[in-house]
C-alpha cells in the first residue's frame, strides 16, 4: 500500500514571531525554517506503518518555492522512499494547495494520505479535509491513534467531547493531532541516504490546478498585549484583590 | 442582503452552546441568519436554536445518519443546502465545525475563512496566524459564499429570548457509506463544560502527578469552575486530554482564570489569552506566566492553593 505524505515549510515553531512594521506579513528574512511539526508526526506514523508491514512505499509531497527541497529532504531522512515537489513560488492558498495534493494522490493510486491537521503558519486546519473532499474520500482528522486492517483504518480522533473512534475505507484521508507519537530524531546517515533519493518536479499547471479567487490579506497586525498585572505577597491579599474586581 | 446559514452542532439532541456565539458573529454582517440542525432527530436541539436571539429561521434535517454528527455525512448535505441563495456558511471553531467546513468549502469551491475573531464587514474578517502572535485581515471573494469558521473565544453569546419558526425540511442527496461511527470516549463531569465556563482552574506539571491535581478540583468546586490543564500535564498523564487548554486544546475566555504551577508556555497562553482576568501561582518568580497574569501569587501551590479554597 502506498502512502503518501504532505510536509509544508513553515517558520520553526521556537521563532518569535515578529509582524513588519509595513503591517504587510511577518518577518520571514532571516528566520530559521522547518517541516511544519504535525505534518512531522505525520510523517513518522507514515514510517511507523511501514515498519509494520502496512504500508510499503511513501511518497512526500510539498508545494512551495526551491527551499522546499530542504523539507522534502527531512521527509526523506525520516523514511519517505521518494518525493514529489510540487514548484510554485507564490502563496498558494489551501484549496489550491488541495487541488494539487489531490491530483498527485490520484496519479500516484496512492491509498492513504497523511498530513498534519494545520500548518503552524497559517494556522487554517483545511487542507486534509479539503482533499478527501475533492476525492470524495473518508476522513480521520485529528487523530491520536491509527490501526490499518484490509482496506480500511480504524482512528481514534481527539474531539472537544473526549477520544472518537471512527472506522473508515481505504483509500482515506488522516491528519494527525499532536499525540499521535512523537517523532525520532533523525541520524546522520539517513540523512545522508536522504540526498540520493529521488525528487520528482511538477508545476500547478502540470497538475491542471488553477489558483481560483483566494482571501485578501490587506493588513497584518500584532495581538494587543496583556499588560503585566501586580504581584500580591499573600492570599488574603489575592482574595482582596478579586473581590476588589467583583470576581469573586 | 446577507443570508447566512449556521451549521447548528448539536450532540444527543441538544444544541451546543457554541451556537449563540456563531449567532452573534452572524449579526454583525446582518441580513437573514438561519440555522441548520442536522441530527437524527433535531426537534430539542431547533428549539432552543429558535430562541437565540437574532435568528430568522430555524432548518431541522432529520436523518438516521446524521446522529454523531460525521464530516462526511453532514458535508454533502451541507453543500446542498447552501446552494440555495446563501451568501454565507457560517460553523463554530470546535473540532466538529473545522472537521466538517472545509469539506464544504472544497465542494462550493470557496477558500475558507477560519477562527474569524473579528467581523469588520460582510466580506473583511480578522483572524489569528502563528498561534495568535498576529492577526489578519482577510478579504474574501463573495462568490460563491463566504464560507468561515468562527472563534468561540471572541464573541459573546446572544441571549435566548427569540422565537423564530421551525421548518422541518429533507435534503435529498446520496451519503456515502465509508465513515462509520465506532464510539465516543466523553469524560463525564458534573463541572462547568471547559470552554463556556466563566471561571476556569488549571494545573500544570508542577501538580507532579494525578492524585495532586485533587487541590486543583477541590478549588474549582469552590469556585463553580471548570477545569483545565496545561500540555505538559496532559502530556505527563496526569489528566486526559480534553482537559488540555492552549493552542494545541481549547482556547478558552474565561472571566477569571487561574494558572496553577503552569509555567506560561507560548502555548498555553496562546489558549488563554482572551480570559479576562488571569490568576498566576507558581513559585519560580521568573515564569512567563507572570508577564501576562493580573495577579500573581510567588509560592508553593501544595500550601497557597488550599489556603485559598479554604478562605474563599
Amino acid at each position: 500500500m502506498k502512502a503518501l505524505v504532505s510536509v509544508k515549510r513553515v517558520v520553526d515553531y521556537n521563532v518569535r514571531i515578529q509582524v513588519k512594521s509595513d503591517g504587510s506579513g511577518v518577518v520571514t528574512d532571516g528566520v530559521k525554517f522547518s517541516v511544519n511539526p504535525f505534518d512531522e508526526i505525520a510523517m513518522e506514523e507514515a514510517v511507523r506503518l511501514k515498519e509494520k508491514g502496512k504500508v510499503t512505499e511513501i511518497i512526500a509531497v510539498t508545494i512551495g518555492g526551491a527551499k522546499c527541497e530542504e523539507t522534502l529532504r527531512t521527509a526523506l531522512a525520516f523514511g519517505a522512499d521518494r518525493a514529489v515537489h510540487v514548484k510554485e513560488e507564490s502563496e498558494v492558498q489551501p484549496l489550491t494547495a488541495a487541488q494539487a495534493l489531490a491530483a498527485v494522490f490520484k496519479k500516484e493510486e496512492a491509498q492513504l494520505f497523511l498530513l498534519g491537521k494545520q500548518a503552524i503558519d497559517d494556522d487554517a486546519n483545511q487542507t486534509g479535509q479539503m482533499v478527501a473532499a475533492l476525492l470524495d474520500l473518508p476522513q480521520a482528522t485529528f487523530a491520536s491513534k491509527v490501526e490499518l486492517e484490509a482496506g480500511k483504518a480504524t482512528v481514534t480522533r481527539e474531539v472537544d467531547a473526549g477520544l472518537e473512534t471512527l472506522e473508515i475505507d481505504l483509500p482515506a484521508v488522516i491528519t494527525a493531532d499532536l499525540r499521535l507519537n512523537e517523532p525520532r530524531y533523525l541520524k546522520l546517515p539517513d540523512i545522508m541516504k536522504a540526498k540520493k533519493k529521488p525528487i520528482a518536479a511538477f508545476s500547478l499547471t502540470d497538475l491542471g490546478v488553477t489558483p481560483g479567487a483566494g482571501l485578501k490579506a490587506s493588513k497584518t497586525a500584532a495581538p494587543p498585549k496583556r499588560s503585566k498585572g501586580v504581584v500580591v505577597k499573600t492570599v488574603d491579599e489575592l482574595i482582596a484583590a478579586l473581590k476588589g474586581k467583583g470576581l469573586i | 442582503m446577507s443570508k447566512i446559514l449556521i451549521i447548528g452542532q448539536q450532540a444527543e439532541g441538544k444544541l451546543s452552546s457554541s451556537i449563540a456565539k456563531v449567532v452573534s458573529a452572524a449579526k454583525l454582517v446582518g441580513g437573514d441568519i438561519e440555522v441548520a440542525i442536522f441530527a437524527k432527530d433535531g426537534s430539542g436541539a431547533a428549539a432552543e436554536a429558535a430562541k437565540l436571539e437574532g435568528v430568522t429561521k430555524v432548518l431541522q434535517i432529520d436523518r438516521a445518519e446524521n446522529d454523531h454528527g460525521l464530516a462526511a455525512i453532514v458535508a454533502p448535505q451541507v453543500v446542498e443546502l447552501a446552494k440555495k441563495g446563501y451568501t454565507h456558511v457560517f460553523a463554530p471553531g470546535t473540532t466538529f465545525g473545522k472537521d466538517l467546513l472545509p469539506r464544504v468549502a472544497a465542494k462550493l469551491g470557496a477558500q475558507q475563512v477560519s477562527d474569524v475573531m473579528a467581523v469588520l464587514g460582510p466580506t473583511s474578517f480578522d483572524r489569528p496566524i502563528y498561534a495568535g502572535n498576529a492577526i489578519v485581515t482577510v478579504e474574501a471573494p463573495a462568490a460563491p459564499a463566504v464560507v468561515a469558521t468562527i472563534r468561540l473565544a471572541s464573541f459573546q453569546a446572544v441571549g435566548s429570548g427569540g422565537s423564530a419558526p421551525v421548518e422541518k425540511i429533507s435534503v435529498d442527496v446520496a451519503l456515502p457509506t465509508h465513515t462509520r461511527f465506532v464510539k465516543l470516549e466523553a469524560q463525564k463531569s458534573e463541572r462547568p463544560e471547559l470552554q463556556s465556563a466563566s471561571r476556569v482552574v488549571s494545573g500544570g506539571r508542577a501538580l507532579g502527578s494525578s492524585e495532586n491535581f485533587k487541590v486543583i478540583y477541590a478549588l474549582a468546586d469552590k469556585l463553580k469552575a471548570g477545569v483545565g490543564a496545561s500540555r505538559a500535564a496532559v502530556d505527563s498523564g496526569y489528566v486526559p486530554n480534553d482537559m488540555q487548554v492552549g493552542q494545541t486544546g481549547k482556547i478558552i475566555a474565561p472571566e477569571l482564570y487561574f494558572a496553577i504551577g503552569i509555567s506560561g508556555a507560548i502555548q498555553h497562553l496562546a489558549g488563554i489569552k482572551d480570559a479576562r482576568t488571569i490568576v498566576a501561582i507558581n513559585k519560580d518568580a521568573e515564569a512567563p506566566i507572570f508577564e501576562v497574569a493580573d495577579f500573581g501569587l510567588v509560592g508553593d501551590l501544595f500550601t497557597v492553593v488550599p489556603e485559598l479554597t479554604s478562605k474563599l
